[in-house]
């Protein structure tokens, strides 16, 4: 490998050939400015259109100015970063881009946590020049379930679509039009909702601008907790304890369970409730449901469904209908954590207050957009009423407490209430990528062979590689384990399922990268993939210190089953927790 | 042994077809057959002469007579006149604006006398859909001598020494390019040509395509034999059915022939070629978004490098050169690198067709030697300026070159020259204005252009593009000031330095350019509110001329806001804050009393 000298505003540096000026540049603490270029490393996502031109920098010798993020370094070569000829450009540049961007940052979604606004800012921007005539973009504005899409807003980044196109393999955004009226939208500019998004969310969670938003449902929850008539509920997602922090200030990695708990009671929920508990008794039913399909597989059966695959994930779950309908049965048939709460909630939980169902509000915590559109599935509802009313993501809980003028730093810990909100760390850890199927093994393994664990980790189930095999072995039963996150990597494993050649006994997908910790509703990483390490690390801990471990021996579980369900797999554990899918193709495309 | 006495050559270009030229021909036939004179007269359609504006061409042999602006009707007179009879038919022969004589023999004319056609060498000649005719002049003889004679790397060194540089606009050494194709290795590679041919205006590519088609493939042949490639694509826009329809046709030919497909002459080597269209972008002229074009992308660039040598079509090393530049292979491999760089100037060897368009006698294609001057191109070949009015400016490049003006006449024409006096060589297009042309107006009609065909990848392109344009909009509504001349050039400066591909990279030129050359104009507009070639109507006012005008109330009766005012019998009065600048009174007037200024 060549080493390669160079010179960066006078400072020398040695760098690999094949380095970028921008990433030489950060070597010697030099940071360019950068807009549309996004490098996640830690997940192979790289983002380099070479649109933005704001990263432009001098090249002794070029003609023209180098964009610092996708040009190559060269032996000898004389970079300057900050000439008064780089300044003029980029800050013209910007006006440029300003020039045709909305002037709403008052009330933009984005204010305070934008890419473009900070850029704008560095740069001292104070005069658009001819504004009072410019010609701007004007594009309707699209809502969907999850996601809203304001694209007067957009920059051409480019970052959603390599989300979407690269990494999910989704299809759903691509760039269209020509010149000024290019944006990135579905094909044929149609609404999200009639095209193949699932929405992960990843693009909003890449989107430097207001163009790509979550739908906000803070409003909801205020009605709601304002409305006497009602019994306001509330569960939490696991990953959203391991980054809620960051929107205070703390490292990324910092638990907040406490504390969120005691922000949430502050706020007026009538109950805190947890998601991990509902993570238990889906480990219970899909563990259960995963044994019974080994047996028959053991027995000879060849007509059981093999590899299972989890179905708790909604952008997972869309994709599947969209692009594997003929494999319908193939996935496990239990619902959620989000749902199976949402069910047990409104029935259960419900007789016990002797609250009317219609008059329990029952709002989710996510770090997920998918969920938004999850708890509105027709399936998913009783008489027009459904078992989730809505949820929100980790962003717009955060703006809520932040609106109640509470400072989580300052917040006392308090603990969930019960019944439903005692979770084992099985629960905990289904908010990182192998974390579901991990829950499952650690039931499974036991149920199966009637043994006690003596180690409950499996590390070989965890990591951050897009798709992960391990073998578990269950006394003597070598269990096949297939783990993928992000879409793009679920596909190659269910395109060897499709074909038959799939190794596997089990598949855990998640949309997300890093898992639901990655979730398009999660506090913004703005490019810095080490923050998903960090609030994974945060989920094992969790798990580590809890003292039940294992979703079947959490009491509140079994009491539920003795209380109510009866067993796993009972008839009233099919009617409330389990559910079946829907060939989505025919839907695409129908405006 | 030819049999025929006679050839009667008539133009199959587009411009000539457009005007029944292959009536003429169908009419010449029959009219020969009727004479029972098939035997020693033959009608043989061709491609493009290069005189376009005096279309349709009748060109006889052998003795030189062109005839121009033919009509099918005279079919019946050429053969009886001058067939028969060999009397020349006067009316129809070219009159040489210079001596304003008709021309006898088209090989005097000024407009003839200073080409050499060396890409254009078989246009006007031989009937492109007949193989055997570019055979018989020498066609595939190149082909011949380096499958059998000559290794890769030879071949390459006599188009390197020749020097023979990109005829697209950059001018990037050909041979130097097959190098690095050849040099990369891989399990295929591609040859493209680049028909593209997206500045408007420009029609040289068109014509090489409809009228030589052969040395065409011949070249991408030669070229695939060099680089190591077995395939080739001709990228060619949608807007030429007649040069795709030709293309046809000779691939078939040619696959016929064994001279395209495997084993190509016995040598090994095999080759074929197929095509791939367009859809209606500018931008896909650039080889990167040309080539994610091909591969049914979005037409749109990416950063070099990696360059298609090393990274092209489908991820392989893929050479692309324009049609210009492959025309001239098969010349340079027959006669030799030091022939053809003995013609030219010091960096720019050859040849470059131009399309001679505007204001200008001779409105056509030509071929000259690179180093003629600017003065030679347009007073002797294109016969000078228009209804001898003066001469303004020459917009070399299209939308991204910039204007040459009187001061710039005696430079020599190549890349060098012409990117230092502020402009580019382009593909070849050379519009002549005159006084009566206002450079801020042609240096938004670019703008116009390029704003519309902006992929819209980078922002200074993108956007920076639209706002040029806002701007000179405005300034030849008369709503511009002296601030936005700065902005202009601010804005052209950062545009050109930060833009991602070509496109972005030049589009400023034509404002930059007319700005530098004629200050003046652009201070008029601003300062003064005028236009002083009297082109910008925001700026003009219409006006009555008392002497001419004989009161005939014509004018008024016209005027859809009765803003004219007068007596029957008295010169009358347009009101220019209610005018509405329709011109219906200068339409109306038959005194000449009505003006524009």
């Amino acid at each position: 490998m060549r080493i390669v000298k160079l010179t960066i505003d006078g400072k020398k540096v040695e760098v690999p050939s094949g380095t970028t000026i921008y990433k030489a540049a950060k070597q010697l603490d030099i940071e360019i400015p950068i807009l549309c270029y996004m490098d996640l490393k830690d997940l192979n996502i790289e983002n380099k259109p070479g649109g933005c031109r704001i990263c432009s920098v001098e090249v002794e010798g070029r003609r023209n100015l180098a964009p610092s993020c996708s040009t190559d370094v060269a032996e000898d070569m004389v970079v300057k970063t900050n000439s008064m000829r780089v300044i003029n450009a980029r800050r013209t540049v910007m006006e440029l881009i300003l020039s045709d961007h909305p002037k709403d940052c008052l009330s933009c979604a984005k204010s305070g946590n934008c890419d473009l606004q900070d850029m704008a800012v560095k740069l001292g921007i104070r005069e658009i020049p001819g504004q009072e005539y410019a010609e701007m973009s004007t594009y309707r504005i699209d809502t969907s379930p999850s996601i809203i899409r304001e694209l007067d807003k957009c920059i051409m980044c480019r970052r959603c679509e390599t989300m979407c196109n690269d990494f999910q393999t989704v299809g759903a955004l691509h760039a269209v039009n020509r010149g000024f009226n290019a944006v990135v939208a579905p094909a044929f500019e149609m609404n999200l909702e009639h095209s193949p998004c699932t929405y992960c969310g990843q693009c909003v969670a890449v989107c430097p601008t207001g163009a790509l938003t979550e739908v906000d449902h803070t409003g909801k929850v205020i009605a709601a907790l304002n409305d006497p008539t009602k019994t306001v509920v509330v569960q939490t997602a696991p990953a959203v304890r391991a980054a809620l922090g960051e929107e205070f200030g703390m490292e990324p990695g910092t638990r907040v369970t406490g504390q969120m708990v005691t922000a949430l009671k502050q706020l007026g929920f009538d109950y805190v409730f947890d998601t991990d508990f509902a993570a238990d008794l889906t480990i219970m039913e899909e563990g259960t449901e995963l044994l019974g399909r080994l047996k028959k597989h053991l027995e000879g059966d060849e007509n059981v469904k093999l590899p299972m695959l989890t179905s708790c994930c909604p952008g997972w779950v869309n994709f599947f209908e969209y692009n594997y309908p003929d494999l319908k049965d193939v996935p496990s048939t239990a619902r959620s954590p989000q749902q199976m709460f949402g069910a047990i909630a409104k029935t259960y939980f419900a007789d016990k207050i002797e609250v009317d169902r219609k008059d329990l509000v029952v709002i989710s915590i996510m770090p997920c957009l998918a969920k938004k559109y999850e708890c509105q599935r027709e399936e998913f509802s009783v008489d027009g009423n459904p078992d989730v009313d809505f949820s929100i993501s980790t962003r717009e809980l955060a703006h809520l407490i932040k609106q109640a003028n509470m400072d989580l730093n300052k917040l006392e810990e308090d603990d969930f209430d019960a019944p439903l909100g005692e979770s084992s760390g099985a629960g905990v850890i289904f908010g990182a990528t192998g974390g579901v199927i991990e829950a499952a093994t650690r039931t499974a393994y036991e149920l199966h062979t009637g043994k006690t664990l003596e180690k409950v980790d499996f590390e070989q189930l965890r990591g951050m590689a897009g798709i992960r095999s391990a073998t578990v072995d269950f006394d003597g039963l070598d269990i096949h384990i297939g783990i993928a996150h992000g879409l793009g990597n679920a596909r190659k494993l269910l395109d060897e399922v499709k074909a038959g050649k799939s190794k596997y006994h089990a598949i855990e997908v998640m949309a997300c990268p890093g898992g639901c910790i990655g979730g398009g509703g999660q506090p913004l990483h703005h490019g810095d993939a080490s923050i998903l390490q960090a609030r994974t690390k945060a989920i094992y801990r969790e798990d580590e210190e809890k003292t039940i471990r294992k979703s079947h021996e959490n009491p509140y579980i079994l009491k539920l089953y003795d209380e109510f369900l009866g067993e796993p797999l009972s008839e009233k554990a099919h009617e409330l927790l389990h559910t079946h899918y829907f060939d989505k193709r025919k839907k695409i495309f129908q405006v | 042994m030819s049999k025929y006495s006679m050839h009667l050559l008539v133009c199959g270009g587009t411009s000539c077809k457009s005007q029944e030229s292959d009536s003429i021909a169908e009419k010449l036939k029959m009219e020969i057959s009727k004479q029972g004179l098939q035997e020693t007269v033959q009608v043989i359609m061709t491609g493009c002469f290069g005189l376009c504006e005096n279309g349709p061409i009748v060109k006889v042999m052998p003795d030189n007579t062109f005839y121009t602006q033919v009509k099918p009707e005279d079919a019946e007179e050429i053969v009886e006149e001058h067939v028969i009879k060999g009397k020349r038919i006067e009316r129809l022969l070219y009159t040489d604006p210079e001596t304003e004589k008709h021309v006898e023999d088209s090989k005097r004319t000024g407009f003839k006398r200073k080409q050499i056609r060396i890409a254009l060498r078989n246009c006007g000649i031989i009937d492109p859909e007949v193989i055997d005719e570019y055979i018989a002049r020498d066609g595939y003889q190149a082909l011949g001598d380096v499958l059998t004679t000559k290794t890769p790397e030879d071949t390459i060194a006599i188009m390197k020494a020749s020097g023979l540089r990109g005829r697209g606009g950059a001018g990037f050494p050909a041979g130097l390019k097959w190098e690095f194709a050849l040099k990369n290795e891989a399990d295929q590679k591609y040859v493209v040509c680049n028909a593209d041919e997206g500045d408007p205006g420009a029609f040289m590519d068109r014509s090489i395509l409809e009228g030589d088609p052969h040395s065409v493939l011949e070249a991408m042949a030669i070229v695939g034999y060099c680089i190591g490639a077995d395939m080739g694509y001709v990228y060619i826009r949608a807007e030429y059915p007649l040069a795709i329809a030709r293309l046809k046709i000779a691939i078939k030919q040619a696959r016929e022939y064994g001279l395209l497909g495997k084993d190509i002459l016995g040598s090994g080597f095999n080759f074929d070629i197929d095509l791939k269209y367009g859809a209606g972008a500018f931008v896909c002229g650039e080889e990167t978004a040309l080539i994610h074009s091909m591969e049914g992308n979005r037409g749109e660039p990416t950063l070099k490098p990696p360059f298609p040598a090393e990274s092209g079509y489908m991820g392989k090393p893929t050479n692309v050169n324009n049609v210009e530049t492959l025309a001239n292979v098969p010349v340079i491999l027959l006669k030799g690198a030091d022939w053809f760089s003995s013609i030219g100037t010091e960096t720019s060897k050859g040849t470059k067709v131009f399309a001679l368009a505007g204001k200008i006698n001779n409105v056509g294609l030509i071929e000259v030697p690179m180093g003629t001057t600017l003065r030679e191109v347009i007073f002797e070949i294109g016969g000078g300026i228009k209804d001898g009015k003066k001469f303004k400016a020459a917009q070399t490049g299209g939308p991204s070159g910039g204007c040459l003006t009187e001061k710039h006449l005696d430079t020599p024409i190549d890349y060098e020259n012409l990117v230092a006096n502020g402009s580019m060589m382009g593909s070849g297009g050379l519009i002549v204005m005159d006084e009566d042309d206002c450079m801020v107006s042609i240096a938004r009609f670019y703008l116009d252009f390029t704003v519309e065909e902006s992929c819209g990848k980078c922002a200074p392109c993108r956007i920076g593009n639209k706002r040029l344009h806002e701007l000179l909009q405005r300034i030849c509504e008369g709503k511009g000031e002296e601030s936005d001349l700065v902005r202009l050039r601010n804005l052209g400066d950062v545009i050109k330095d930060t833009s991602l591909c070509g496109l972005g990279q030049s589009s400023p030129n034509p404002v930059l350019s007319t700005m530098e050359n004629f200050p003046e104009e652009y201070l008029s507009h601003v300062v003064d509110k005028k236009c002083p070639s009297g082109v910008c109507t925001d700026l003009l006012e219409y006006f009555i001329i008392e002497e001419n005008c004989i009161g005939c109330t014509a004018c008024a009766r016209a005027c859809p806001v009765g803003c004219i005012s007068g007596e029957r019998k008295e010169p009358h009065l347009i009101n220019p804050d209610t005018c509405i600048k329709c011109g219906a009174c200068m339409e109306k007037c038959k005194f000449d009393a009505v003006i524009l200024k």
